[in-house]
């Protein structure tokens, strides 16, 4: 019978069935960071058990890691002692660690694909809800809570029960100026913040099949923010690619049997799926939030929504949403005055996004009211983007060009929104107080919006300013 | 490990409305820098609950009903859809049961917020969306009226009123069998893991 890569995956990691119906499902790859796994390595102790298949964790320090400041101890002590708990927790367990004096730390969703450690066919799971961006490997992979954590720490394994499979297709070329992110924000925008609650989303159709593997990184890593915990592209030769050679990739010898492997985990031709939905590329224009969910977008040239044309549950959130927002009802959202502007994160902080940007900052500076950082997702991509001078751009354009971390997106750092600032960010979330600042104001875009937004110091057209 | 079967919440209730509530707006990330889950349950909701100058603002987590629920540790939240949002953080359901939530009652629930809640015990139980709005605005002109979560039973009621409720079966039988937490089961299936384990190549590295 021909099935889902998911229903393939599942199956391939089906240990028992569980008394209450569940399915006990091993967990290949594990992955951690200081914010979510402290409590559950705490448990772990109390119960007094073991770390049952530590060669299958793997550790890094993200959230916390201040992105100014290079040396430790950290002026804040409270990021020392997370960083300092992870530290002894992986050096008792035998866990292995991306330190960040290791020149391979980074965003926990960007080293597991650097590293090789993110593979086809496999099973990812994650104490941070961003996890599905590993699916654009093709892997089964999501975000789970602390208990959890605990969970596959103890037994590699989860009490989960099976998802359905949503398609979600896009066909087509996506006119210059339009990125996977723009892709994501607009699927998010029809399918809304919980119509992928109780899915996977299988994404497929020529675009994807165009995009790179970071591009698809991109759309994999947002499906939580349409109410999917999980996301996925096939695998193909392009993923093959990506993995071979990187440091946790299968060695030459077992190569070809691995991809093999790999490529059979694809979904089959005719497979039965819950739910298609077809979107066409042409359709996607550059896309912003303008509200305080990540469904709350539009194409940058239309006007945001008037509240009489909402339902009454969306028109009340939209009230709140626009009094948060200080914006109003049918206007533009082109020409909102910018403070800051963010690039970086799990959701675009990658070389290709640097490179993207840079291609077009080259000669550009940022407007002399906008605070700009630029903060690549992780050590080796701030070492490559170094290596391609694209540092020296960005500085010469006026970004602060920082450490690797999750900065900004989240503000568990000293990366924050001041006031009501309004921030034009290149990351995942616009949830009130996400950025730091109580009455901060966030604008989820692609990162070369952003970049339009610096130069000009306004939420406008990236394809104006950059004649793209 | 043995459990406490949790058949039947019955308790004050507090209505917190408005859909998509995140768990950022549960719990601030600045609260996520600590190494334990103490302490989290004064903070819940706390940018809602007090403005930029520090000053308390009008929600319903300052309500002398939200007061009563954190003395008596035990309380229902009636809750609108999707809430649980966002990011994976179980210092959500940890620092709304902190503060004497034992149960959520609402139209929907984001799954990993539903997955950490079960696995700590509390309920979350679904109304449809006429029944929702009837419970909450019971809830709302009612305050001193227990309501009742039957787990068992599947229904919320309060007073004269009952509403079908509804939970995934899974989670209904984890909670009324007093296997809630899913590890002691997790433990025993240890040679079937190693099964499992052992037909994946890349488990062994290959």
């Amino acid at each position: 019978m021909a099935k889902t890569l998911f229903q393939k995956v599942w199956e391939a990691h089906t240990v028992r069935k569980l008394p209450n119906g569940q399915t006990q499902l091993f967990i290949g790859t594990h992955l951690i960071h200081e914010v979510t796994s402290p409590q559950a390595f705490g448990m772990l102790r109390d119960l007094g058990l073991k770390v049952k298949y530590p060669q299958r964790t793997f550790a890094t320090v993200d959230h916390i890691v201040p992105t100014n400041e290079l040396k430790e101890p950290y002026s804040d002590p409270i990021a020392q002692e997370m960083i300092e708990a992870l530290r002894k927790n992986t050096k008792d367990y035998g866990i292995r660690f991306f330190d960040t004096t290791t020149g391979t730390q980074g965003i926990v969703h960007m080293v597991g694909p650097e590293q090789g450690i993110t593979q086809p066919g496999t099973t990812i799971a994650c104490g941070d809800s961003h996890t599905a961006t590993h699916g654009a490997f093709g892997a089964i992979a999501f975000g789970i809570g602390t208990t959890q954590v605990r969970d596959v720490l103890a037994t590699q394994t989860l009490a989960l029960s099976p998802l359905k499979v949503r398609r979600i297709e896009v066909n087509g070329k996506l006119a210059p100026g339009v990125y996977a992110k723009d892709v994501i924000l607009h699927i998010i925008r029809v399918l809304g913040v919980n119509g992928g609650i109780g899915f996977a989303y299988e994404y497929a159709g020529t675009t994807f099949d165009g995009f790179s593997l970071e591009e698809r990184m991109t759309v994999c890593n947002m499906s939580i923010e349409g109410g999917a915990r999980c996301g996925y592209v096939n695998p193909d030769q392009k993923t093959f690619d990506y993995i071979k050679g990187k440091p946790f990739a299968p060695k030459a010898a077992d190569w070809d049997a691995a991809v093999a492997r790999w490529a059979s985990f694809a979904s089959d031709a005719g497979c039965r799926y819950d739910d298609v939905k077809v979107f066409k590329a042409e359709d996607i224009r550059p896309t912003v939030t303008w509200g305080i969910t990540p469904g709350q977008a539009i194409f940058i040239d239309e006007k945001m929504p008037a509240l009489e044309t909402l339902n009454a549950a969306d028109r009340q959130t939209a009230e709140d949403a626009y009094a948060h927002m200080k914006l109003a009802p049918n206007t533009p959202i082109k020409g909102t005055k910018v403070d800051v502007c963010f690039l970086g994160s799990c959701t675009n902080g990658r070389i290709s996004d640097l490179r993207e940007v840079a291609k077009y900052l080259k000669g550009r500076k940022v407007s002399p009211s906008v605070k700009a950082i630029v903060v690549p997702g992780s050590q080796l991509t701030a070492i490559q983007a170094v290596h391609e001078g694209l540092d020296k751009i960005y500085i010469e354009a006026g970004f602060e060009w920082r450490g690797a971390g999750c900065s900004m997106c989240l503000a568990m750092n000293p990366d924050k929104l001041v006031g009501d600032q309004l921030c034009a960010s290149s990351s995942n979330r616009n949830f009130k107080g996400r950025q730091g600042s109580q009455t901060g104001r966030t604008v989820l875009m692609s990162p070369l919006m952003v970049a339009a937004a610096a130069i000009t110091g306004q939420v406008t057209d990236a394809r104006e300013v950059f004649k793209v | 490990m043995s459990l406490a079967q949790i058949t039947q919440v019955k308790a004050l209730a507090l209505a917190v409305p408005g859909d998509d509530i995140d768990t950022d707006r549960i719990i601030p990330a600045r609260f996520l820098r600590c190494v334990t889950f103490d302490g989290l349950g004064e903070h819940a909701f706390r940018d809602e609950r007090t403005g930029p100058d520090g000053k308390e603002r009008p929600h319903p987590m300052n309500s002398a009903q939200a007061a009563r629920i954190a003395a008596a540790k035990q309380g229902v939240m009636v809750v609108g859809f999707n809430f649980g949002c966002g990011s994976s953080r179980e210092h959500a359901p940890q620092s709304l049961w902190r503060f004497g939530f034992t149960a959520f009652v609402g139209g929907s629930f984001a799954e990993i917020f539903f997955g950490n809640s079960t696995t700590l015990g509390v309920p979350c139980l679904t109304l449809s969306k006429v029944d929702l709005a009837e419970c909450d605005a019971f809830v709302r002109a009612n305050p001193d009226v227990e309501v009742t979560v039957d787990v068992v039973q599947l229904t919320v009621s309060a007073g004269a009123k009952t509403w079908k409720a509804d939970i995934a079966a899974s989670a209904r039988d984890g909670l009324v069998k007093g296997k809630w937490d899913p590890i002691a089961d997790l433990l025993e299936g240890a040679d079937a893991v190693a099964k499992t384990a052992g037909g994946l190549a890349y488990v062994a590295g290959k």
